[in-house]
């Protein structure tokens, strides 16, 4: 029986040459992101490590813009239940204990380079894609939830529930596990994740960009300000940085 | 030493069907369990996105870590060559697979896609400590089930000391990966102890011991078959220092987290302020531990064989009650992403995690068990697993009291 | 991504399947054919025989690519396999799957194939999500007085060529 000979016959989308640029221009003269968009029929390499960048002073202490933007975009509806329900991205609210001073900031799947979830999954379904974006492949996820026991950063949600009117780009289901994909849907077209688009309308607290490439706007920020890994002592080399924390 | 005479079971009694039926009440009601839970989503139970590991998880790591200290006396039969244990090999080889498969079962039926067990079965992530752990449970039964046919088999007799050898590393790999599972959760203040391998190790002689023990008691009651005293002390005495290790390795794991400031924190919750947990924590020490240890050692309980069973019973418990502080205590204590920071958020960073099992999963782990005993209760019919007579004068001649 | 191992025994399996159902289709090929929803458009993204023998395998494919490689073709992509054959009827109701209305469980219900997808998966376009009814339970249909279709019948008793 004829399996894996089927080629990909699709007429090959040389549209707008080899990438498309997508930016959102805030204010003239500001390009506050640049992503490439690659090419639809090609698969993503090594070559770009996407991440975020989140300016802990710049995040304001009652917006959830954030988290509003993910629920909506990847249709987190839940069940009135917070215990069960899935929450891809949350706003954490730290006080330091001498001093009083209080902050706050959005926590996600931190996307580590070398991710303990993907390294505790057994059967591969937890990887981390060639660009960096750690995901869950749902497929072969069977729902042991040994990612989310070793996830450091609680960034996972296992599906306590059956789920209907999903959004049709953002597919999920009962007994398998979910995180924060970096709206790897949106990525792939060239686009900032749901997230990042919600904060930059306001406050502008978080930039989105390739580590890899030293001329992004998110490298040079870090590489001029700095930006912390939140338990950088476990040494996983989270794609997420924060400043002011 | 005379030969010992093995024979099967009859298994026609009244009190053997009633067994039967009782066992299979249990794995009915598992399995009810278990649809409901996939029915309805893990919602139903008291598992959640904090505490994602539950009652389920607690039975089926002890089952599991069980199976592989049932193995010994088998183990000090053939590779250690002690003949008096030589004739009890055969139901310690048993009861070590049943374990295990009660364990896995209860494993498999909690997952979230248990439907995609084909997958799990089928692709193997190398890095992972868990898929390492699925290959060695079934190298485990695989390996017992060909050292249990070499020692029934007097044809393939010769190889029963390969078969026993590789079965006793076999199985100390397959505690320390069971171990492992919890010890490579860096990120965990409960579970971040290098020793959490060498104790599940411990762990699993006592609590393998104490089932078989309970399933030796049971058979040759039932059967009224005789068991003499000799290698019932053997065995009392072999309890004893089991359950006394573990006690050692929980003080030494608990003093040695004490000396590292980070794990302060955990530290006291268990020991201290951690309610529930800390309270379990030293019912385990009493009841699994101190309360044993006497009725094993007390000198006017030295023949006393109900006291022996007793004692038993209470290492099942404790095992049982250890297993749910490491487990589930080790996930209400909160994940710290801001050391020195009070943290709080919408999905219970910074608090305590509140656990509450439901009747479901309770019932689940209970049939993990009952599988055990009716996978045992099974064999003994069909197999010559028991020896005919265990009195002094046949399974130990040079015993002297 | 599948292991080498996984895919054969896919295939094993799959062959038994087919072989199954080939014997059963043959049994009962008189009483009752699945009546397949026509999508949108002149023609499928591949030759209509084709698409009945290897849907599978491609939508399988293209999971793999999407899913770990970033490929984001549309030509085998199941949301696409959704947006042109799932369309409200006259009285501009959808169906959902399970339903022997449903493109994807149309045949799947006529032969006892299970699929897990749609627990997940949108099983209507986007645009119609939150309309249409709730999800009926899965029933067996009852073929009688429905039209029997050939091309269906073929490719059922076909599958495994
Ligand atoms: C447990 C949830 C789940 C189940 C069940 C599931 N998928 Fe998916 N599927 C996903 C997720 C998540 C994605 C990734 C979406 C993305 O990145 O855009 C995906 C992506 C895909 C894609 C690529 C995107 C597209 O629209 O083409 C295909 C093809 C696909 N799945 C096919 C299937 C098929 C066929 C089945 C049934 C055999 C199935 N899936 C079952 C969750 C699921
Ligand atoms: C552009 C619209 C369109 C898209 C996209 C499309 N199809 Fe089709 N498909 C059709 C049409 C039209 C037919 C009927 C062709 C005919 O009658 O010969 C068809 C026929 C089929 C058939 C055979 C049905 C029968 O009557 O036996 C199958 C199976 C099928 N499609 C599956 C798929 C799958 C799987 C996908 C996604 C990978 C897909 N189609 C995407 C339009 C589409
Ligand atoms: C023309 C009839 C027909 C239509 C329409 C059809 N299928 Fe199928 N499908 C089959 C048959 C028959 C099989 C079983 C093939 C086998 O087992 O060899 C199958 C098998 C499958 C499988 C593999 C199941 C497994 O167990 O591995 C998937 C996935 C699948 N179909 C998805 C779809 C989706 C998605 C659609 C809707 C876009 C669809 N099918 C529409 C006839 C159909």
């Amino acid at each position: 029986m004829k399996t894996e000979n089927i080629t990909d016959t699709s007429k090959r989308k040389f549209l707008g040459g080899a990438a498309l640029t997508a930016g959102i221009v805030i204010a003239p003269g500001v390009l506050l992101q640049t992503v490439q968009a690659k090419p639809d029929d090609q698969p993503v390499t090594n070559k770009v490590r996407w991440g975020m960048l989140i300016d802990t002073n710049k995040c304001a202490d009652d917006c959830t813009d954030c988290v509003t933007a993910c629920n909506t975009e990847n249709g987190l509806t839940g069940f009135e239940r917070p215990e069960t329900d899935s929450q891809w991205i949350r706003k954490v609210t730290l006080k330091d204990k001498q001093t009083g001073h209080v902050k706050t900031l959005p926590v996600m799947c931190q996307h580590c380079e070398t991710a303990p979830c993907a390294d505790v999954c057994p059967t591969g379904a937890s990887f981390k894609r060639e660009d960096g974006i750690v995901l869950v492949d749902k497929h072969i996820c069977i729902g042991c939830r040994y990612c989310m026991m070793a996830c450091p950063y609680k960034a996972r949600s296992f599906v306590h529930e059956d789920l209907t009117d999903q959004k049709d780009h953002a597919p999920r289901g009962k007994g398998t596990v979910e995180s924060c994909t970096m709206c790897v849907h949106k990525v792939d077209k060239g686009e900032s994740p749901a997230c990042v688009t919600a904060c930059n309308k306001e406050h502008k607290a978080m930039y989105f960009g390739d580590l890899n490439d030293a001329n992004s706007d998110i490298s040079k920020r870090l590489k001029q300000y700095g930006g912390k890994q939140i338990r950088a002592d476990l040494g996983l080399n989270p794609g997420v940085r924060y400043q002011g924390v | 030493m005379k030969l010992i005479r093995f024979a099967s079971i009859d298994g026609n009694s009244n009190g053997y069907w009633a067994l039967m039926a009782l066992f299979a009440a249990f794995i009915m009601a598992a399995l009810g369990s278990s649809y409901f839970m996939e029915h309805n989503g893990h919602w139903v139970t008291g598992m959640n996105n904090q505490i994602v590991w539950g009652l389920p998880h607690v039975f089926a790591v002890f089952l599991i870590v069980a199976a592989s200290g049932a193995l010994n006396v088998a183990s000090i039969a053939s590779v250690f060559n002690k003949k008096a244990y030589k004739p009890l090999a055969r139901l310690s080889a048993l009861l070590a697979i049943a374990l295990l498969m009660g364990g896995l079962v209860v494993l498999v039926l909690d997952l979230g896609r248990p439907d995609r067990l084909i997958i799990a079965a089928t692709i193997y992530n190398f890095k992972s400590i868990f898929a390492w752990n699925m290959i060695l449970y079934s190298g485990f039964i695989g390996i017992v089930g060909v050292y249990l046919w070499t020692m029934m088999d007097q044809t393939v007799a010769k190889y029963n000391r390969v078969a026993g050898i590789s079965a006793f590393i076999w199985r100390l790999m397959l505690t320390t990966g069971t171990g492992s599972i919890f010890g490579f959760l860096v990120a965990r203040q409960g579970y971040d102890a290098a020793i959490m391998a060498p104790m599940f190790v411990i762990m699993s002689f006592a609590f393998g011991l104490a089932f078989f023990l309970l399933v030796l008691f049971a058979a040759y009651n039932g059967t009224k078959r005789e068991l003499g005293d000799a290698i019932v002390l053997r065995l009392r005495k072999l309890l004893g220092v089991f359950v006394a290790a573990i006690l050692y390795f929980v003080a030494v794991f608990h003093l040695t987290n004490l000396y590292a400031t980070e794990h302060h924190g955990v530290e006291a919750f268990i020991l201290r302020d951690g309610g529930i947990f800390t309270q379990l924590f030293w019912a385990q020490v009493v009841i699994g531990g101190l309360i044993p240890l006497a009725l094993i050692f007390a000198p006017q309980l030295k023949n006393c064989r109900k006291s022996l069973a007793l004692a038993s019973v209470l290492v099942i418990l404790g095992g049982l009650l250890q297993m749910y502080v490491i487990i589930i205590g080790g996930q209400a204590y909160p994940l710290q992403l801001f050391p020195g920071m009070e943290v709080s958020s919408s999905f219970f960073d910074g608090v305590v995690n509140s656990y509450t099992p439901s009747l479901a999963e309770l019932m689940l782990g209970l049939g993990g068990v009952a599988i055990t005993l009716i996978v045992v209760t099974l064999a003994v019919k069909a197999l010559d697993l028991l020896p005919v007579s265990m009195a002094d004068a046949v399974a130990d001649p040079h015993h002297k009291d | 991504m599948v292991s080498w191992f996984q895919k054969n025994l896919q295939n094993v399996m799959l062959a038994v399947t087919a072989l199954l159902l080939a014997t059963s289709v043959n049994v009962n090929a008189e009483v009752a054919a699945p009546v397949v929803p026509k999508g949108k458009g002149e023609q499928c993204v591949e030759p209509t025989a084709e698409m009945r023998k290897n849907h599978m395998d491609m939508l399988k494919h293209q999971r793999d690519e999407t899913v770990h490689n970033g490929v984001r073709t549309k030509k085998h992509a199941l949301k696409e396999c959704i947006a042109c054959h799932v369309q409200p009827d006259d009285k501009g109701q959808v169906a959902r799957f399970g339903e022997d209305e449903h493109f994807c469980s149309s045949c799947h219900n006529y032969a006892g194939v299970n699929v897990d997808c749609f627990q997940c998966h949108a099983d209507r376009p986007q645009e119609l999500i939150g309309k249409g009814h709730k999800i009926k339970p899965h029933h067996t249909a009852d073929f009688k007085d429905k039209t029997i279709n050939k091309d269906a019948l073929q490719a059922l008793t076909k599958v495994s060529k």
